[in-house]
């Protein structure tokens, strides 16, 4: 069950292609470019679309050609930027209920934490009409083994800017590049990203390696890990985060420890399965 | 090579594998659903031939799907669905009945027969348990009263009988051929047979039900005998039994006269460990056996069993259509503040611990039209709560040992919301522990001490681990002023005349 991918290719983002058995897999996909062309505002670039959903630029291209080709979205020959047409102008984002998400992912969370013995979260950027955008919470906590904590976090609020999980809701959101413009910058310790400039090169890495790692940048003392959640098609739905004392979480040049990692990366995927089946 | 503990599930919608490691992780898992069938209104039952087939494609898939060998299973766990039963043919191996479930109620009209004459307190005073159409004895006794030809033979032993750890162990051991006939004591404390302080059949309640004694299998403790398979993994030695609730009280690690755990699922099962004392009860709960391992004394549990929870809320989504998954009951609650003055009493069909009110059924109460939705939402969840108090309160009473925290498992705890009314409602902390699977770690826990892979209970208890909590953060007055209302609506459901 946890064989764990170790320092694998964490750019092999077919991992999180979960689809659903006797799903066309492709009009998944396309059904993912279209909310996040509609959730991004403006026009995107080819290369934004295919690291939002964690697709190669080849696969993304060819489905932006063949949804031009029906009509679902424009293209800009000078820019070379994509939008959605008239037609599909009004679409909904892809969103899970919470407690959905969390009864589904459960059973994994627990055993992700038992296996490493440190806390894991899952974090959302909250959703619907009353939310303020780029507003992230704890959808779902674990304890570690010597957490001597009495209270969970649940529903309490997560700085974007100075967590591991916040970073890849930042990167990994069709949202993202709107939300990192105006998120709050709060130095919360010495090591905080208290320069927008700075925050955007974490993120242009978290994009690249499909996870993000974060040290004593909220907590000193603390480091954590978070790999992203995927609904059908790809779209990130919640990150999945552990965290503890630094030198559990990385070492001492501040990379990931790789058993650990992997395990993470794992259970993303597993969550990911379990939130995509049976979406009736 | 590691060593794993494998247990199976033997459970009323499916049946399941699961293999643990040393430190109560699990490392594998493989399950199977069961075809549930309703020849007539009010009977439910199961073949216990696929069962046994289920059991044994489990067995296998759990271990593939974990990439072990044989060799690496120290033991085999067992945990059933309890009360569910079934009469098979020694020689051939093949059922002779259908595996009655219990939820089936076919007994109804004897059970009523029996509350007027001998009357609860001829059984409770033996077995612990009150005629209820649960339980096994009426069971066995309407198949045995159909057919003459299957007494006869029950009373040559060529026809035996078994709950479904019976069934399963018989087959695992070679079956027709020299299956080892055996149920262990927390199944036999529900079949209204076994005398509860001698922890034997009681010759007594087998005479008032006419069971042929050859028919009955041996009682044995939970733990610390065992049997080696004979087939699908020969030689690995059957080293735990339990009922299922027993199996969760286990695995929640309640070893202790005070601890308690409650199950959250479709209904709710609230099991409060007292040690070696018999509690007798005069709210409602059942005395039961907790567990047994091996000439030790046996350790017993009141039992206060909630029909209706978690089937609640799939009644809110599939009945009234205001949510669309059953964990969105938590979304549609949290729009509001509280109940809004409403309170739900899921009396479906009666009322069960403490109250037992067969002709009760279900109310909402306290509408006015400020109410919505979401204080409806909010009421279906803090009727599971409240109907938990109900059951606590019974048992603090009864056993004289007040709760000091309540340990839960079971679906339903991902309603972070639902835990926190509990905990508020009970005013003790509400723990939930990492492994949520606490079934099958209770039998697995139960075979790995019988056979040396655990050392201890106190080995057992490093093993638990706290994955979440919630405190009480509801003013008393607020609670007493609730409580009062929450009575107000039991009483409302009471006495609902049945023109039929």
């Amino acid at each position: 069950m946890f064989a764990g991918s170790g320092a694998g290719c964490f750019l092999e983002h077919t991992a999180y292609d979960a689809g659903v058995p006797g799903s066309v897999q492709s009009i998944e996909r396309a059904a993912s470019v279209l909310r996040v062309l509609s959730a991004a505002g403006g026009p995107q670039q080819l290369g934004c679309v295919a690291e939002t959903l964690g697709l190669a630029k080849s696969t993304t291209h060819g489905i932006l050609r063949t949804l031009v080709g029906v009509g679902f979205v424009e293209h800009q020959a000078e820019s070379g930027s994509y939008r959605l047409s008239g037609a599909m102008a009004h679409l909904a984002p892809e969103t899970i209920d919470v407690n959905e998400l969390r009864s589904r992912a459960m059973n994994w969370v627990d055993a992700l934490a038992a296996r490493t013995r440190l806390g894991c979260r899952l974090v959302v950027l909250e959703s619907g009409p009353a939310a303020a955008v780029g507003h992230a919470v704890v959808a779902h906590e674990v304890f570690s083994w010597h957490d001597g904590r009495q209270v969970l976090d649940v529903g309490a609020p997560v700085p974007l800017h100075a967590t591991a999980s916040g970073k890849v809701l930042l990167a990994f959101d069709p949202r993202g590049d709107e939300i990192l413009q105006r998120v709050p910058l709060e130095q919360l310790t010495f090591r905080t990203r208290t320069e927008r400039r700075q925050l955007g090169v974490d993120v242009g890495a978290v994009r690249q390696n499909g996870y993000a790692v974060e040290q004593s940048e909220s907590q000193v003392g603390v480091a954590a890990l978070a790999a992203p959640v995927r609904s059908l098609g790809g779209i990130t739905v919640a990150a999945l985060a552990v965290s503890g004392p630094v030198e559990q979480v990385v070492d001492t040049v501040g990379r990931p420890r790789t058993r650990l990692l992997g395990q993470l990366v794992d259970v993303a995927a597993a969550v990911s399965r379990a939130v995509c089946a049976d979406r009736a | 090579m590691d060593k794993y503990v494998l247990s199976i599930d033997q459970g009323t919608t499916s049946t399941r594998a699961v293999l643990f490691d040393r430190e109560g992780r699990l490392a594998g898992l493989a399950q199977h659903e069961h075809r549930q069938s309703f020849p007539r209104p009010g009977w439910v039952e199961h073949d216990a031939a696929q069962i046994w087939r289920n059991t044994a494609r489990v067995l296998r898939e759990a271990l593939a799907d974990a990439g072990l060998q044989q060799e690496q299973v120290a033991a085999i766990g067992i945990a059933n669905q309890r009360e569910t039963c079934l009469l098979w043919d020694r020689a051939t191996g093949e059922p002779q009945s259908p595996a009655i479930v219990w939820q089936d109620t076919r007994t109804e009209q004897y059970v009523e027969e029996l509350l007027e004459d001998p009357g609860e307190e001829f059984f409770r005073a033996r077995c612990g348990i009150p005629p209820a159409t649960y339980f096994t004895a009426p069971k066995l006794r309407w198949l045995l009263e159909r057919s003459p030809s299957l007494r006869e033979r029950g009373e040559r032993g060529d026809v035996i009988f078994g709950t479904m750890e019976s069934w399963l162990i018989w087959n695992l051991t070679g079956g027709a051929d020299g299956g080892v006939h055996v149920t262990d004591v927390t199944n036999a404390s529900r079949t209204m047979l076994m005398n509860l302080r001698d922890v034997a059949w009681d010759a007594e309640l087998l005479s008032f039900f006419g069971i042929p004694e050859p028919m009955l299998p041996e009682i044995v403790p939970s733990g610390g005998v065992s049997w080696p398979a004979r087939v699908v993994l020969p030689g690995v030695p059957i080293a735990g039994v339990l009922g299922d609730q027993q199996a969760a009280l286990f695995g929640q690690t309640c070893f202790d006269a005070g601890e308690a755990k409650c199950t959250y699922g479709t209904g709710a099962f609230l099991l409060l460990n007292t040690g070696a004392e018999v509690v007798r009860s005069d709210r409602g709960m059942l005395t039961t056996v907790a567990y047994q391992v091996g000439d030790g004394p046996a350790s017993y549990a009141l039992e206060g069993s909630i029909a209706v929870a978690g089937s609640l809320v799939q009644w809110f989504r599939d009945r009234l259509g205001l949510i669309r998954t059953a964990p969105e009951i938590e979304t549609l609650a949290r729009t509001v503040e509280d109940n809004g003055g409403c309170y739900v009493v899921p009396a479906f069909a009666g009322l069960f611990a403490p109250y037992w009110r067969p002709e009760a059924r279900g109310i909402i109460a306290g509408l006015t039209s400020y109410v919505t939705k979401g204080h409806l939402a909010r009421a279906v969840l803090e009727a599971t709560a409240w109907q938990t108090l109900d059951v606590v309160d019974a048992m603090n009473a009864d056993s004289g040992i007040p709760l000091q925290q309540l340990k839960v498992d079971g679906g339903m705890t991902a309603d972070n919301l639902l835990m926190q009314s509990i905990a508020d409602i009970l005013d003790v902390p509400v723990v939930r522990p990492m492994v949520s699977e606490t079934v099958s770690l209770g039998s697995a826990y139960m075979a790995g001490l019988t056979v040396g892979y655990w050392p201890d209970l106190q080995g057992l208890r490093r093993n638990w681990h706290r994955a979440g909590q919630w405190n009480p953060g509801m003013e008393s007055g607020e609670r007493e002023r609730q409580h009062i209302m929450w009575r107000a609506a039991v009483e409302r459901t009471l006495n609902w005349p049945h023109g039929e």
